[in-house]
Order: structure tokens, then C-alpha cells, then sequence
């Protein structure tokens, strides 16, 4: 009796599974891009949500005055031109004309006042609010133009306006309505539904200003696992898709059938010493430090390979050649000279805290610079915490040493002034400041010319890696996967998505 | 009298629910405050350092976390009270509804695997009883063995694996529909994450089905059956097996009050939008209300099982009544 039952339990099974077959490839013919990744947005005002996460579903509904290109250069999107004054301190910026909100308002200067003062309210709890403190007031002369007056000379606030996080908002969403729900943009795609660690449904807006976009909607799916992503691009059940882990992602390398797209990453995996330590309060221990680590075999070991030995700028027109580092070549010898020069010979225990998961290759980093130091007597503890735990101590700078992968930006001051000015906000966690670093970060932001900004920053760097607060270790690769017939994507370095406007299906 | 005294036990049970509860939700509550890295750290990241003091005061007043704990506890303590179980700030929804909306799946998957490991388990263990020592007893006993050895992330994987390469299939990519909207398409996306629960849950299961039943088979009242002349189906389906029933349904309790809470790994696997991904998401985002929330759900199902199972033992043995000693 029972074992007739399991055997007809088999065959419903059996009918499943065929049926299941026959409706794997439900989508077929939609021009709808449909699109997984692993993590959801956290929320959907675009001010306050500083997740990744959250940032890529963000930068397809909302546009900020600027954005940048495959380059990182600064070009147009919701600003048709800007200029600064002659001494910097005056940015003007004219309009698109005929850009439109998803609730059909025009797009005026008054929305990029009432923006820029929303952001700039402590209420709101904008973390890039830091970013534009130099704005001393606005004015909109007429409906296309606004006048940003600087208390200072400050070049990088025009690149800090390509964030997400600088997005425009309609000034009648600010005064009237919920940011927090009501996610009307300028963007390339509309939001349809949002259901937190679900789906999102995107459609395309029709009145959007650019040339796009070319589907009618995206349908982004979470799918937590990424192995579970991998399997959905093989079985055709999605065509894009976002992947963070490298070990997943190069499986994917020798695939004859899905895409993999890498871009190389501006964000950077750094081990952070804590220079207001014992003994890392010691320049030759930090030194030797650098010297014993070999950061090729750290990106071999943790990332198969998959990107660059880095100097603290990843941005690619301000990166420096390796060999004018100092000990960017592995040489034990003199790393022990140094340890010996500051009495520590005999070494120390160096506690060391990763986040588990995030990056995925964390800990392996963590593991191979165990290996590594212990070759000059300096033993490891490794402390791998959940993530917040992880960014509440990071932040508390409760660390002897800390194993990050930190998020780069397109301007040199942008992405360190926060770390490498002593009155930075992060100042703390970097746990190192000195006045050639204050002197020459001044100089870098007041600076407008390329050749002698990039002239000041190689020196910002070469000072960075001789005083060796961190140790830059490399970066790796932005990764999207998608079938053959998505077409015109543009990968980017910062992993934006923005330009899945470009994006068509020729299934 | 039966009925009265029923009654009475039912309502004793019920009212000593009250206590576990708030204990529960206490532990909860101070639990996930002692935590590091409040909900303004998940939600901003290393960002968060970017705020100065009054913007920091003001996401915390936003969030509802600007008063002192206790105050804290006994407002959402008060709300509960009146069915309100708070504001879920990651999904900007009423955590009972965020919660009613996720567990038709989480059940979904609780039943169908339970169906999965009682049709295999059952039988399997009471073959296994029946021809003690012999080579079904020893295939029964290999197959327990590896239910109970396979974690269901490999499981989950591998059947994953199986069906993308070789299949070029996945019913489930992110794209769950409800059993009320496509019954069909539902199954087929519940069906092999309900294997994967289901088959080390059947392995337990074979496992105590097979040692009751070998016990019970030892009893005199069952000698006494064959003595009569009982065929031997007769003796194992009237006499042996619902006794030896016993065993398996407490463990189905336990097990299906698991369940309930949430499949965490399976559901992250074959990407389910049940309890277990709600509640590991919600502590991930340190969303304080909704952990709240989902540990007093879950607990309130624990208790309401555990008590059902109570009650089923009286149905399935005779020998147990809650109803006074007469």
C-alpha cells in the first residue's frame, strides 16, 4: 500500500519535472530585459541610500546633473554644459531643455535648488552632504540655469555631482511628497513595483530625453545565491545579470553560451593599518609590512588572477608605474632590516578583521597576508565578523588591521579627502594624517588643470605608499553576465548600470 | 466530563503561551540590540561615517530609535498587545503584513516537504523493521545514513547544477508565483526545494519509524495478534504501526515547527521568498521591528504545533488522555 503510494508520488514527480521543461523558457519574444543579481536596494530615496545595491537600481530612475562615461570622464546628462569661474569658486550649470519627471512636471532650476538644499539639510541624513559643504548658496537666474557659489576653490564637486546620491529630485516630490515611496525621476525607466528582496519591475519611460531606451521594461529578480544566478543564465531564465563573486563569475569565462563582460574596477581590496596603534604607530613596522607582502600572490591566491596590482588611485588617467613605488617588489630582507630597526625582530600578533562575504574573497586576502607576514615573525589573528558588526568597528576604528574592499570614485579628492585630510570624516578610521598629505590634497582640489592636478596627485601617492598607513593590494573586476542577444551594454568601471539604456534584445 | 476538562486543558495551555511569548520577544529584543551596528550602519555601510552628529539624530528619530530601550519595548509591547506588530522601515510596510504575505511559501514548503519525507520515509523504515538484518534493512539504513549526512546546500546545489547543465532548466529564477495565481508553475517551482528538505527529513524519519516499529514488534500484545492467527499485514498495519507512530509524530512536530521558521538555506538557494530569507534579511538590515516580529510568528507557531501534536497523540493512543483520569 504504501509502496504503491510512494511510486505514484514518483510519477506526479516525474509529470513535474516534464512539465517544468516545457516552461523554462517562459519569456521568450518579450522585450523586456530580464535581469538577477544577488542583493536588493535597501531603499529609494536616492539621497540617503548609499548601498551598491541600492545605488543600481537608483541610477536607472534618477539622473544627476552629470554622469560619467566608460572613461570616467564627466559628460552631460541632466546638465547640458557647465563652467567654473577663473578662480573656481563659481560652478554655473545650464539645464536640458524639455527634460521631463515621471509625473510629467518639466524639469526647472528650482528642482536643482530645492535638490542641492534637501541634500544639504542635516534632516534628510544625506552621507554625501560632506561632499558639497563648500556650496555657500544658489541661484537660479532663470528656469535653465543655476549659479553654485563656492566658499572656496573646489574642482572635485563636479564629479562628486555624478553620484547617485546627488541625483535630482522634483522640487513638488521634496515639498509634498515621500522620497522614501515615491520614486519619480528623470531617469531612462520608470518604477512599476518594488518588493523588497523579490522583484522589481521597471518600465521604460517614453519621454526619457536620451536616445533609449530600446526595451520596454526590465523585470530585476533577486536571486541570493550566485551559483543559482549562474544556473538561471545557463538555463536561458534570465538575460543579464550582476555577479560579485570572481570564483563564480570566471566559471563563467569558458562558457560558450553566456556573455561575460569585465570592467575593470576602481574600487580597490587595501589592507588598512591602524597607524594610531602600537606598533603599527611605527613607520619602519608599517614599512616592512609593506615590503613582505607580494601582492600579486595575494590577487592569485583570493581572485584567481582576476585584475591589477594597485597604488592608492585606481582611476586609470591618475594611475602611477608600480616599480616608482616604494617596495611594490616582495623583499623579505629588507623587511626584516625594518623590523629590526624598530626593535621588533622577534615580531608581534597583528589582529586583523574581515567582513565575511563582503567581498567574497576577503577572507583568502586575510588568509594569504597570514601566510605572508608570518615569514617576518609577525602572526596574524584573523577576526571575521558579519558585515555590520564588521563596518561598526571599521568605524569605531576598533582595529589593529582591517581587510576592506573600498569603493573608488571618479576625482582623486573625492574618493580621499575623506581618508587623507586630517579633518576628513573617515580621518579616524585611516588612523594616519600628516601635513605633506594635508598640503598636497589642498592643492589637488583648488588645482583645475589635468596636468598639474595629475602632477600633484602622483606625488599624493608616492608619499601614501612610502608612509604605508595601508597597504593598496589591487583590484579586481566589475562582472556582468548576459546571453548573446543582449546587445550595447556598456560595462563600467564603477559598476553603474545606467547605460542598460543603451541596451537592446536581438533574440 | 471529557469535554469540560478538554476545554480546560486547552485553555491552560493557551494562557501559558503569554509567558513564552514575552519572554521570547524579550530575549529577541535585547538580543538583536546587543548586536553590533545598528540600522543606520546597514543601511549606509561605511557610509555612515559620512554624517555628522544631527544627521545621525535624525535617521535615528526617523527610524524610531532615538528613545531609550525600555521605552522602546514597552511601546512595541503595547502595540502588540492591539495586533500592531510595528513599522518594517526596509520594506515600508506593517510587519504582520510583510509576514502574512511570506509565509503562505514558507508552509507551502513545510507541507510539501513533510509529504515528501513521510512517502519515503514511512515505508522505508517499516520495510527496513520488517526484514530486520536483510538487504533492504541494510539499503534502508545506507540511505538514512546519507540523508542524514548531506547537508541540504549540497543537495540544493547539486540538484541545481543537475537541472541547469543537463536540463537546461530552472523552474524558479527569481520569479515566484503564488499557488493561487499558476498552481501548476507554483508546484514545479516548490517541488525540488521540497526534495531537498524533504530528504533528509525523510532519512530521520525512516530512521525512527524503523527503531519503533522494531520495538513494538517485541510487545506481547503483537505476539498475541499472531498467536491468533492475524495475517501478518493485519498485525503490522492495525496493531504495530500506529503504535509505533508515536515516535514519528513528535518528531514531525519538532520538525515541522523548523519548518515554519523558515528554510533559510534552501530558500536562499532556490531564491524562495519565505521566513527564513525574511528573517536572515532583516537581521542583516537590523530592520528591529520585523525580527521582532518574525521571532513572536514563529514562536506562536512553534507553541500552536507542539500543542496540536499533544492533542494528536491522545487521537492516535488511547492510552494518553489530557481529559482527567477516568
Amino acid at each position: 500500500m504504501f509502496t504503491r503510494k510512494s511510486v505514484r508520488t514518483l510519477l506526479i514527480l516525474l509529470v513535474i519535472l516534464a512539465l517544468g521543461s516545457i516552461a523554462g523558457h517562459a519569456q521568450d519574444n518579450s522585450n523586456v530585459l530580464v535581469m538577477a543579481r544577488a542583493a536588493d536596494a535597501t531603499g529609494l530615496d536616492p539621497h540617503t541610500q548609499t548601498a551598491f545595491a541600492s545605488l543600481r537600481l537608483l541610477e536607472l530612475i534618477y539622473e544627476p546633473l552629470v554622469t560619467l562615461d566608460a572613461q570616467l570622464n564627466v559628460v552631460p546628462a541632466l546638465a547640458e554644459s557647465w563652467e567654473f569661474s577663473d578662480d573656481a569658486q563659481t560652478l554655473t550649470v545650464h539645464l536640458r531643455q524639455g527634460v521631463k519627471f515621471h509625473d510629467g512636471s518639466d524639469l526647472a532650476s528650482a528642482d536643482v535648488v530645492a535638490t542641492f538644499e534637501r541634500i544639504l539639510n542635516e534632516e534628510t541624513g544625506a552621507a554625501t552632504r560632506a561632499n558639497f559643504l563648500s556650496i555657500e548658496s544658489m541661484d537660479a537666474p532663470d528656469d535653465s540655469t543655476v549659479v553654485f557659489n563656492l566658499s572656496q576653490a573646489d574642482v572635485p564637486i563636479l564629479t562628486a555631482m555624478t553620484d547617485v546620491n546627488a541625483s535630482i529630485m522634483s522640487s513638488d516630490v521634496i515639498a509634498n511628497g515621500d522620497p522614501t515611496t515615491d520614486a519619480i525621476g528623470t531617469g531612462p525607466f520608470m518604477l512599476e513595483s518594488w518588493q523588497p528582496e523579490e522583484q522589481t519591475i521597471l518600465n521604460a519611460n517614453p519621454d526619457w530625453w536620451g536616445d533609449g531606451p530600446f526595451v520596454d521594461g526590465i523585470d530585476i529578480r533577486i536571486i541570493p545565491d550566485e551559483s543559482s544566478i549562474l544556473a538561471a543564465l545557463r538555463a536561458g531564465t534570465i538575460d543579464f545579470a550582476l555577479l560579485n563573486d570572481p570564483l563564480v563569475a570566471t566559471l563563467l569565462a569558458d562558457d560558450s553560451t553566456v556573455v561575460l563582460n569585465r570592467a575593470p574596477a576602481i574600487a580597490y581590496h587595501v589592507l588598512q593599518l591602524n597607524a594610531a596603534r602600537e606598533p603599527l604607530d611605527k613607520l619602519e613596522v608599517r614599512q616592512a609590512i609593506s615590503c613582505a607582502i607580494d601582492r600579486q600572490e595575494v590577487l592569485d591566491t583570493a581572485s584567481l588572477g582576476e585584475g591589477q596590482v594597485t597604488g592608492p588611485l585606481t582611476i586609470p588617467a591618475y594611475q602611477l608605474p608600480l616599480d616608482g613605488y616604494f617596495c611594490y617588489q616582495k623583499d623579505l630582507e629588507k623587511a626584516r632590516e625594518l623590523m629590526a630597526a624598530a626593535g621588533m625582530s622577534d615580531g608581534f600578533t597583528l589582529s586583523v578583521i574581515a567582513a565575511t562575504a563582503e567581498p567574497p574573497t576577503a577572507l583568502s586576502e586575510a588568509q594569504n597576508i597570514q601566510a605572508q607576514l608570518a615569514e617576518i615573525n609577525i602572526a596574524v589573528e584573523i577576526e571575521s565578523l558579519e558585515l555590520s558588526v564588521y563596518v561598526d568597528r571599521w568605524l569605531a576604528a576598533d582595529f589593529d588591521a582591517a581587510i576592506a574592499l573600498n569603493g573608488g570614485r571618479a576625482d582623486p579628492y573625492t574618493m580621499y579627502a575623506r581618508y587623507w585630510t586630517s579633518t576628513g570624516n573617515l580621518n579616524t578610521v585611516a588612523g594616519y594624517r600628516d601635513d605633506t598629505l594635508d598640503s598636497l590634497m589642498a592643492a589637488g582640489r583648488a588645482e583645475s588643470d589635468p596636468a598639474a592636478r595629475f602632477e600633484t596627485f602622483a606625488d599624493f601617492q608616492r608619499h601614501l605608499v612610502e608612509m604605508a598607513p595601508w597597504i593598496w593590494l589591487y583590484t579586481g573586476y566589475e562582472y556582468t553576465a548576459q546571453q548573446p542577444y543582449v546587445v550595447d551594454f556598456i560595462p563600467m568601471p564603477n559598476d553603474s548600470l545606467y547605460y542598460l539604456n543603451q541596451v537592446r534584445l536581438e533574440r | 466530563m471529557r469535554y469540560p476538562s478538554m476545554w480546560r486543558y486547552l485553555t491552560q495551555r493557551l494562557i501559558a503561551f503569554v509567558p513564552t511569548l514575552i519572554g521570547v520577544s524579550l530575549l529577541v529584543f535585547v538580543a538583536i540590540r546587543l548586536v553590533p551596528g545598528d540600522t543606520i550602519i546597514a543601511m549606509l555601510g561605511t557610509e555612515a561615517g559620512m554624517l555628522t552628529e544631527s544627521q545621525r539624530t535624525a535617521l535615528l528619530e526617523y527610524f524610531g530609535l532615538d528613545k531609550p530601550a525600555p521605552e522602546q519595548y514597552v511601546t512595541w509591547l503595547g502595540n502588540v498587545a492591539q495586533g500592531d506588530l510595528g513599522y518594517s522601515v526596509r520594506h515600508g510596510a506593517p510587519v504582520l503584513s510583510v509576514i502574512i504575505q511570506r509565509f503562505p511559501v514558507t508552509l507551502e514548503l513545510a507541507i510539501l516537504a513533510m509529504i515528501i519525507a513521510l512517502a519515503i520515509g514511512v515505508p522505508i523504515g517499516l520495510l527496513s523493521a520488517i526484514r530486520h538484518n536483510s538487504l533492504i534493512d541494510l539499503a534502508g539504513r545506507l540511505f538514512a545514513l546519507i540523508g542524514l549526512a548531506m547537508p541540504n546546500f549540497l543537495l540544493g546545489t547539486l540538484i541545481i547544477y543537475g537541472l541547469s547543465v543537463y536540463f537546461g532548466i530552472l523552474p524558479n529564477s527569481g520569479d515566484y508565483v503564488e499557488f493561487t495565481e499558476a498552481p501548476l508553475r507554483n508546484l514545479q517551482q516548490l517541488i525540488f526545494p521540497a526534495i531537498t528538505l524533504g530528504f533528509a527529513f525523510s532519512a530521520s524519519v525512516m530512521r525512527t519509524t524503523r527503531s519503533a516499529m522494531l520495538e513494538v514488534l517485541g510487545e506481547d500484545y503483537v505476539r498475541t495478534a499472531r498467536s491468533k492467527g492475524l495475517r501478518e499485514r493485519t498485525v503490522i498495519m492495525r496493531h504495530t504501526l500506529r503504535n509505533a507512530l508515536i515516535p514519528v509524530v513528535t518528531l514531525i512536530g519538532v520538525e515541522m515547527g523548523y519548518l515554519l521558521g523558515g528554510a533559510v538555506v534552501v530558500e536562499e538557494i532556490f531564491a524562495l521568498p519565505g521566513i527564513g530569507r525574511l528573517a536572515l534579511n532583516a537581521i542583516s538590515q537590523r530592520d528591529y521591528a520585523l525580527v521582532q516580529g518574525i521571532a513572536l510568528f514563529v514562536a506562536l507557531n512553534f507553541l500552536l504545533i507542539n500543542l496540536l501534536v499533544d492533542l494528536l497523540y491522545a487521537a492516535i493512543d488511547s492510552r494518553i488522555s489530557y481529559a482527567g483520569q477516568n
